[in-house]
């Protein structure tokens, strides 16, 4: 399903800072178009959000419904689909214009914002593809009700491999916490709260194996260092909470990046490439959090409106900025 | 025509005994995901042809023997059912198109 529609902006990614971009860029009468695999990003998994300035305690899919219907309210269309790759051509004034390829169809825009922000980092071990939604689950707040009364296993040192223990430590009989180190990351307060009789921490060791047959049955875990050394935990479940990686199939050779793949952006949003523009997890900034995605967002988001002011002549509408304001006569409104 | 609401009462004369292909989808209200898959369920069952196919939801948290039969440890959950058996099954938030196909598909 292609259109031949020439969209203003097209932003890859739906948390919160492609959500964001994509209500300021309406606002600012941009044809926008999201395309993204999901809605709210890695905040809408999150069970309970206490920082979001103005709004109180919240959940993160309740936070994110709000910023997917502002986004709607203003005009901003959803498709639903994987970017398999994003190519520049120039037209013949020598503006760039991109065709974003997705696995249901292409879409041609003069401007990309970037903000599909990170992905789950997998284990790489033998089970766990073939084990996936048979036992081993990436989401603790949606599969954890699912393991009650079952021995599970967690693995990760983080504050979210923590949070996932001790939510599953209250439905479960046994949770074993798996961590390559003798120390934790997370949050001093958190580590205080796993002394509970039904949490065993597996120290300085790592899964070699998950084992099951029509499920997930046993894990094989080993010391790290020592690989002789290893032990067999029967569970039903097994929650990877190791952390984020940014995919970067899609941007390598296409914009700027780090050591770390991360997406290197201006003050203003904008990456290496002109008129591809990025916002939140998947850039160089340091603090991974939702107030701080979305004013990336919108900073992307405005910048791109200028953007396409200067190469376009295109002309909005500035409602943030009111109506009735003049042109600036150093940005021509052609 | 709307999607069906399950219970583990409903399963076996809805799904089981349905002369035709029916799409569970198995959720729960906790499940952020999932609440992304709801409106696309709803969107899907409004299109479709009810003569040739059918889409349900089951709530897992209300109804676990269902959930517990067909070893859905991971949602959101989509399985395709026909003549009584799972033919198909996807895990994690799927998008319509992918859905439709699907059910295309297993149409007698």
């Amino acid at each position: 399903m292609s259109d031949q529609k020439i969209y203003d902006t097209i932003i890859v990614g739906a948390g919160a800072a492609g959500l964001t971009a994509a209500i300021y860029s309406s606002r600012r009468a941009m044809k926008t178009l999201l395309v993204t695999q999901d809605i709210g990003g890695q905040a809408a998994t999150t069970n309970e959000i206490e920082n979001y300035p103005g709004v109180g305690l919240v959940t993160g899919p309740n936070l994110m419904n709000e910023f997917k219907q502002q986004a709607q309210q203003f005009g901003a269309k959803f498709a639903l689909a994987e970017v398999t790759g994003i190519i520049k051509r120039l037209d013949d004034r020598g503006t760039p214009v991109f065709t974003v390829s997705t696995n249901t169809g292409q879409y041609i825009t003069n401007s990309v914002i970037l903000a599909y922000g990170l992905t789950h980092r997998h284990l790489d071990v033998p089970g766990e593809q073939e084990f996936g939604g048979k036992g081993v689950s990436y989401c603790a707040t949606c599969d954890a009700p699912l393991f009650k009364g079952k021995p599970v296993a967690v693995v990760g040192g983080g504050n979210s491999g923590v949070d996932a223990a001790l939510l599953l430590s209250k439905i479960c009989p046994k949770v074993y916490l798996i961590h390559r180190r003798d120390q934790f990351n997370a949050e001093a307060v958190l580590v205080e709260q796993l002394k509970q009789p039904n949490i065993e921490l597996v120290l300085n060791s790592e899964v070699q194996e998950i084992r099951g047959d029509s499920r997930l049955r046993s894990l094989v875990v080993r010391e790290v260092g020592d690989a002789t050394k290893t032990r067999e935990l029967q569970v039903e479940g097994l929650f990877v909470e190791v952390g984020y990686v940014v995919n970067s199939k899609l941007i390598e050779g296409l914009v700027e990046l780090d050591q770390r793949k991360q997406i290197k952006i201006s003050f203003d949003g904008e990456t290496s490439q002109p008129g591809i523009f990025a916002a939140g997890d998947i850039t160089i900034i340091s603090f991974k959090q939702i107030v701080i995605s979305a004013g990336w967002g919108a900073t992307a988001a405005l910048k791109a409106y200028e953007y396409l002011q200067k190469v376009k002549g295109f002309r909005g509408v500035k409602i943030d900025w009111g109506l009735a304001q003049k042109p600036n006569p150093t940005t021509p409104l052609a | 025509m709307s999607e069906i609401t399950l219970t583990d009462k409903t399963f076996e004369v809805e799904v089981l005994q349905s002369p035709v292909p029916v799409l569970v989808d198995f959720w729960a209200p906790w499940c952020g995901p999932c609440r992304l898959q709801g409106p696309i369920i709803e969107e899907l069952a409004r299109e479709l042809d009810s003569s040739k196919a059918k889409v349900a939801k089951l709530n897992v948290d209300e109804n676990p023997a269902s959930a517990q039969q067909y070893g859905i440890l991971s949602i959101p959950s989509l399985l395709v059912f026909r003549a009584g058996k799972v033919v198909e099954q996807f895990v994690g938030v799927q998008a319509k198109d992918k859905l439709q196909a699907s059910l295309n598909k297993h149409v007698a």
